[in-house]
C-alpha cells in the first residue's frame, strides 16, 4: 500500500522546492526552525557572555541591544512558531486520517516565504560597515515606538514581519481547512486528539491577530517614510496607541506559542501513563477559554504606562482570571498521571518537566498580573525569568518532547535512549541554573535589556551565564542525536510506544510518503 | 556512617534551613520593602501572592511527585481507567477562583492608594532624554523652588569605566552605574508628585525603594507620587540624608543601561538650604551671550562639552558608530556653519540627535561647534560665537 503513489515525485533539491507533501513540508519547517533555534541561541550566548561579569567586555551597547532584539525575534518568529507549524503538518493529517493538508500548494508557499522573511530580518545587521556596527533592529522584540522609528533600516523589519505574518495566516487557513473538512468519517470534533484541538484554536488566534500586527508595522512604516503621525505625539498621534495595538497581538501571540505545546503534552502523558487523558472535554473548554481570555488582558504588559486606575483594575482582574483555566489544565495532566502505570522514556521526561516548570512560569505570571506589585516587576529580570519559564521550559520543552515522541514515526528508527536522556538532564538542570536566578535579579532591582550592571548583581549573573552556556551546548547534542536517528538505529515498530493511541500509530514507521489515501475506519 | 557524623550533618542542614529565611531578605534574593507606603504595599502583595504560589506549588508538585514514585509500571501497577469526574472538575475550578478573589481585594485598595494624587506638597517634572534625566521644580508648598531646573546624568567615574574594554575594575567604583552628577533632592515626610514625560523616546522613571515606576512618554505627562515615611527614613538616614537609587526601566536606545536616577531625601531644613543654593548658583552661572570668545577658549571648553554630551554616540574621535554618524569629515561639520548650528540647537527629529539648545547654554554650544569644526582633521578654521547661537534659537 505504501508505494501506491499517484505520481512520481521529483528528487534532490526540486523535491524540496516544489513539494506539496505534508510530510516533506513538515520536515522543512522543522529543520528551518531548528536552524533558527541555533542562530537565536548564538545571539543569546553573546548576551550571556557580556553579562557574565560587570563591566563592558565584549560588545558595545548598541550591538548588545541588537542581540537582545534579534534573539527575541528569531526565537519567537523563527524557532517556536514555525516548529509548531511543522509538527502540525506532519501530524494533523495522520491524526485525523486525512491523506494530506487541504491546500497543498499554499502549504508549499507558506513555508518557502519563511527563508526570505528571515533573510530580510537579519540583513540590516550586516549593513553600515562591518558586522559589529550593524544597523539591525536594536529596539527590543516589542519594537516600541518612537524608539523603533529611529532605526534607519526599519523598512526591512516591516517587510520581514509582513512576510512572516502572511506565512502564518496561510498556514492557519490550511490547518483550519484540513481539520474542518478532511477528518475521516467518524472522527467527530470531540474525538479529535488534543493536539489537533489545540492547533485548531491556535489557528483561529493566528488569523485574528496577525493582521493586527501587520497593521501596527504598516503604521510604523507610513510614520517613518510617508509623513503620517499615528504614533508621533508631535503630529497629534499617540505612542501608547502603538503599545495597545502591539499587545493586542502580543498577548494572544504568547498563547499561539503555548497552546500547541499544551496539545503535545496532552498526547505524551496519556501514552506513557497508559491511561486516557483526564477530563478531555474540560481540556477542550479550558483551551477555548484561555484563547478567549487572551484577547482581553493585553494591557497587563503596560501597567506602568499611566492608564486610568479603572483600566489597571480591570486588566488585573481579567489577567488573574486566566490562571483558572491554566490551573485546570495542570490539574488534568496531574490526574492523568495519577494511578497510571508510568514509564519514563525520553518524551515523557520532557512532558513531566514541562508540567512542573511551566507551572512555575504560571505562578510568576499570576504575580505579574497583580498591578500593584507589577509596578516593581515590570521591565526587570523577573519578567525575563517568567517568560523564559513559560516559553523555554514550556513551549520549547514540549516541542523537543514532541520530536522525541514522533521521531521514530518520522524516521523509522529509535533514537539513542542514553544520549537523549543525557540531553534531557543536561537541559533541565542547566535551564534552571540559567533562569531561576533571574527571578532574584529582578526582585533585587536589575532592569532587563541592559548590557552592564552594578556589581551587586554580579553573582547571579555569573551563575545564570554558566547555566546558559551549558544549555546552549546541550542543544548541539540534540542536533547530533536527531541526525544519528535519521541515519540509523533500532527499527521502530508501527506502534512505537506500548501505550500510544491514535491513527498515526497504525501506519508503518517510517510513515509512508502518502498515508490514508483511503480513509481509515474510526472506532 | 557513624551516629555523630549523621547528627552533625543533620545539624548543619537544620542551621542552613534556619538561615534561609533571613537570607531570603538579605542575600539579594527578594524584593525590598522600601520606604514609602507604595513600596510597602507592593512588597506586602508580592509576599502574599508568593506564599499562595508556594503553597499551591507544594500541593500540586507533591501530588505529581507522589504519583511519579508510586504509579509506575515497574512497580507492577495496572493503570486505573477513570478519566473524568464533573465533581472534581468543578471543585478545582472553584478553588483557584476563590483564591484569586482574595488577591483581587487587597490589590484594589492598594491601587487606589497608589493612584491618589491629591494634596501633594511638591511637584517635579522629570523628563527623560536619550540618555539623561532633566528635573524641573514646578510647584512647591514648602519653599519657593519654582524654576529650579537641572540635568542629571551618569557620573564621570562610572561613565569612564563603562566604556568598552576600559579595563577598569568596576567593583572598586562607588555605586557603579548608579551614581549621577546632580541628584534629585526632596524633603522627608512630604508628598512628592513626579510628572514624567519623554523628550525623544519612552523612558521610565523607577526608584524601587520609593515604589515608583512610571513611563516617561513624549507628548504625554504621567503622574505618580511618593512620600518617604519619617519612621523608615530615620532608620536609614545619615547626617540628615538618605539616598535612593534607581534606573531607567524602559528600553530607550543605546545607553538605556546608563541613565540612573538618584534621589536624595533630606530633612526639611536641608531641603530649604539646597533650594536657595540652587537659585544663587543659577544666577551666578547665567552666561553673558554678548561676550566674544577666542578660538582657543572655544576649542578648549568645547572639548569638555563634547566629552560629556556628544562622545557617547559620535565617539571620542568623532568616528561615529553604527547608526550614529561620524563627525570626522562629515558634510555638516565641514559645511556651512549655519547648518551645523541648526542641527545642534534643534536636533534631528526621529533620530537620537537631541535638540541641545534645550540643554546647553549659548557658550557651550558655540564652543562645541567650534571644537567639532576644528578637530580630527576637520580643519575649517572658523568658529561660532554665543551670539550666533542666541540668534539661531
Ligand atoms: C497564568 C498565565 C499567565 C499570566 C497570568 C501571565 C501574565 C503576564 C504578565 C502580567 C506579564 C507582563 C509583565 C510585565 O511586563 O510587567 C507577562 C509577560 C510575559 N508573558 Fe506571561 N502570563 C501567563 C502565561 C504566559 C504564557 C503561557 C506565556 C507564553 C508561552 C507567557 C509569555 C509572556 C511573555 C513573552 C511576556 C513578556 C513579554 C515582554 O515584555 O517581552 N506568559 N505575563
Ligand atoms: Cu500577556
Ligand atoms: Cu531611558
Amino acid at each position: 500500500m505504501s508505494d501506491n503513489h499517484h505520481h512520481d515525485h521529483p528528487t534532490g533539491i526540486k523535491r524540496w522546492l516544489f513539494t506539496t507533501n505534508h510530510k516533506d513540508i513538515g520536515t522543512l519547517y522543522l529543520w528551518f526552525s531548528f536552524i533558527m533555534l541555533l542562530i537565536g541561541g548564538a545571539f543569546a550566548m553573546v548576551i550571556r557572555a557580556e553579562l557574565m561579569y560587570p563591566g563592558m567586555q565584549i560588545v558595545d551597547p548598541n550591538f548588545f541591544n541588537m542581540m537582545t532584539t534579534m534573539h527575541g525575534l528569531v526565537m519567537v518568529f523563527g524557532a517556536i512558531m514555525p516548529s509548531t507549524v511543522g509538527l502540525a503538518n506532519w501530524c494533523i493529517p495522520m491524526m485525523i486520517g486525512a491523506p494530506d493538508m487541504a491546500l497543498p500548494r499554499m502549504n508549499n508557499w507558506s513555508f518557502w516565504i519563511l527563508p526570505f522573511a528571515a533573510t530580510m530580518l537579519v540583513a540590516p545587521m550586516f549593513m553600515g560597515g562591518h558586522f559589529m556596527s550593524g544597523q539591525g533592529p536594536a529596539f527590543g522584540w516589542t519594537f516600541y515606538e518612537p524608539l523603533s522609528g529611529q532605526n534607519d533600516k526599519l523598512a526591512f523589519f516591516v517587510f520581514a514581519v509582513h512576510l512572516l505574518g502572511i506565512s502564518s495566516i496561510m498556514g492557519s487557513i490550511n490547518i483550519i481547512a484540513t481539520i474542518l473538512n478532511m477528518r475521516a468519517p467518524g472522527m467527530t470534533l470531540m474525538k479529535m486528539p488534543m493536539f489537533v484541538w489545540t492547533w485548531l484554536i491556535t489557528a483561529f488566534l493566528l488569523i485574528a491577530v496577525m493582521p493586527v500586527l501587520a497593521g501596527a508595522v504598516t503604521m510604523m512604516l507610513t510614520d517613518k517614510y510617508f509623513g503620517t503621525s499615528f504614533f508621533n505625539a508631535a503630529g497629534g498621534g499617540d505612542p501608547v496607541l502603538f503599545q495597545h495595538v502591539f499587545w493586542f497581538f502580543g498577548h494572544p501571540e504568547v498563547y499561539i506559542m503555548i497552546l500547541p505545546a499544551f496539545g503535545i503534552v496532552s498526547q505524551i502523558i496519556p501514552t506513557f501513563a497508559r491511561k486516557k487523558l483526564f477530563g478531555y472535554a474540560s481540556m477542550v473548554y479550558a483551551t477555548a477559554a484561555i484563547a478567549f481570555l487572551s484577547f482581553i488582558v493585553w494591557a497587563h504588559h503596560m501597567f506602568t504606562v499611566g492608564m486610568p486606575v479603572a483600566g489597571e483594575l480591570y486588566f488585573t482582574y481579567a489577567t488573574v482570571m486566566i490562571a483558572v483555566p491554566t490551573a485546570v489544565k495542570v490539574f488534568n495532566w496531574t490526574a492523568t498521571m495519577w494511578k497510571g502505570a508510568m514509564t519514563f522514556e525520553t518524551p515523557m521526561l520532557w512532558a513531566i518537566a514541562f508540567v512542573i516548570l511551566f507551572t512555575i512560569g504560571g505562578f510568576t505570571g499570576l504575580m505579574l498580573g497583580v498591578a500593584t506589585s507589577d509596578f516593581q516587576y515590570q521591565d526587570t529580570y523577573f519578567v525575563v525569568a517568567h517568560f523564559h519559564y513559560v516559553l523555554v521550559t514550556g513551549a520549547l520543552f514540549a516541542i523537543i518532547g514532541a520530536v522525541y515522541y514522533w521521531l521514530p514515526k518520522w524516521t523509522g528508527h529509535m533514537y539513542d535512549e542514553k544520549l537523549s536522556k543525557l540531553h534531557f538532564w543536561m537541559s533541565t538542570i542547566s535551564v534552571n541554573v540559567l533562569f531561576f536566578p533571574q527571578h532574584f535579579l529582578g526582585l533585587e532591582g536589575m532592569p532587563r535589556r541592559i548590557p552592564d550592571y552594578n556589581p551587586m548583581f554580579a553573582d547571579w549573573n555569573f551563575v545564570s551565564s554558566i547555566g546558559g552556556f551549558v544549555f546552549g551546548a546541550s542543544q548541539i547534542l540534540f542536533l547530533f542525536i536527531v541526525i544519528k536517528t535519521i541515519r540509523g538505529g533500532a527499527k521502530a515498530t508501527s506502534q512505537v510506544w506500548e501505550g500510544a493511541e491514535g491513527l498515526e500509530w497504525t501506519v508503518a514507521s517510517p510513515a509512508p510518503y502518502h498515508t490514508f489515501e483511503n480513509p481509515p475506519a474510526i472506532k | 556512617m557513624s551516629v555523630t557524623k549523621t547528627t552533625k550533618i543533620l545539624r548543619s542542614l537544620f542551621a542552613a534551613a534556619l538561615l534561609c529565611g533571613p537570607a531570603l531578605a538579605m542575600a539579594g534574593l527578594n524584593m525590598h520593602r522600601g520606604v514609602t507606603v507604595n513600596s510597602h504595599d507592593m512588597y506586602d502583595l508580592h509576599m502574599l501572592v508568593l506564599w499562595i504560589c508556594v503553597v499551591a506549588g507544594i500541593a500540586v508538585f507533591g501530588v505529581i511527585i507522589y504519583s511519579l514514585i508510586n504509579h509506575r509500571k515497574s512497580k507492577g501497577v495496572t493503570p486505573a481507567t477513570f478519566h473524568e469526574s464533573t465533581t472534581v472538575e468543578v471543585i478545582w475550578t472553584v478553588i483557584p477562583f476563590v483564591i484569586l478573589v482574595s488577591i483581587a481585594v487587597p490589590t484594589t485598595t492598594s491601587l487606589l492608594r497608589y493612584e491618589d494624587m491629591s494634596n501633594t506638597d511638591i511637584d517635579i517634572k522629570a523628563t527623560g532624554w536619550q540618555w539623561k534625566w532633566e528635573y524641573e521644580y514646578i510647584g512647591d508648598k514648602i519653599t519657593d523652588s519654582n524654576g529650579v531646573k537641572f540635568f542629571s546624568q551618569l557620573d564621570k567615574e562610572s561613565n569612564d569605566a563603562r566604556q568598552l574594554k576600559s579595563n577598569v575594575d568596576v567593583t572598586k567604583i562607588d555605586h557603579y552605574l548608579l551614581n549621577v552628577d546632580n541628584p534629585l533632592v526632596v524633603p522627608v515626610g512630604k508628598k512628592v508628585r513626579i510628572l514624567t514625560t519623554g523628550k525623544d523616546v519612552i523612558h521610565a522613571w523607577w526608584v524601587p525603594e520609593l515604589g515608583v515606576k512610571r513611563d516617561a512618554i513624549p507628548g504625554f505627562i504621567n503622574e505618580s507620587q511618593f512620600k518617604v515615611e519619617q519612621a523608615d527614613w530615620d532608620k536609614v538616614q545619615k547626617d540628615g540624608e538618605a539616598i535612593f537609587r534607581g534606573q531607567c526601566a524602559e528600553l530607550c536606545g543605546k545607553d538605556h543601561g546608563f541613565m540612573p536616577i538618584v534621589v536624595k531625601v533630606v530633612s526639611e531644613d536641608k531641603y530649604k538650604a539646597w533650594v536657595s543654593a540652587q537659585k544663587s548658583a543659577a544666577a551666578a552661572s547665567a552666561v553673558d551671550s554678548g561676550k566674544v570668545w577666542t578660538k582657543d577658549e572655544l576649542i578648549k571648553h568645547g572639548a569638555e562639552v563634547y566629552a560629556k554630551n556628544c562622545a557617547a554616540c559620535h565617539q571620542p574621535g568623532g568616528e561615529g558608530m553604527g547608526p550614529f554618524p561620524a563627525l570626522k569629515g562629515s558634510k555638516i561639520a565641514k559645511g556651512p556653519i549655519a547648518g551645523h548650528i541648526n542641527i545642534v540647537v534643534k536636533g534631528k527629529p526621529g533620530t537620537a540627535m537631541a535638540p541641545f539648545g534645550a540643554m546647553l547654554n549659548d557658550a557651550d554650544i558655540a564652543a562645541v561647534i567650534t571644537y567639532e569644526r576644528n578637530s580630527w582633521g576637520n580643519d575649517m578654521g572658523d568658529m561660532a560665537q554665543p551670539s550666533q547661537i542666541k540668534a539661531a534659537r
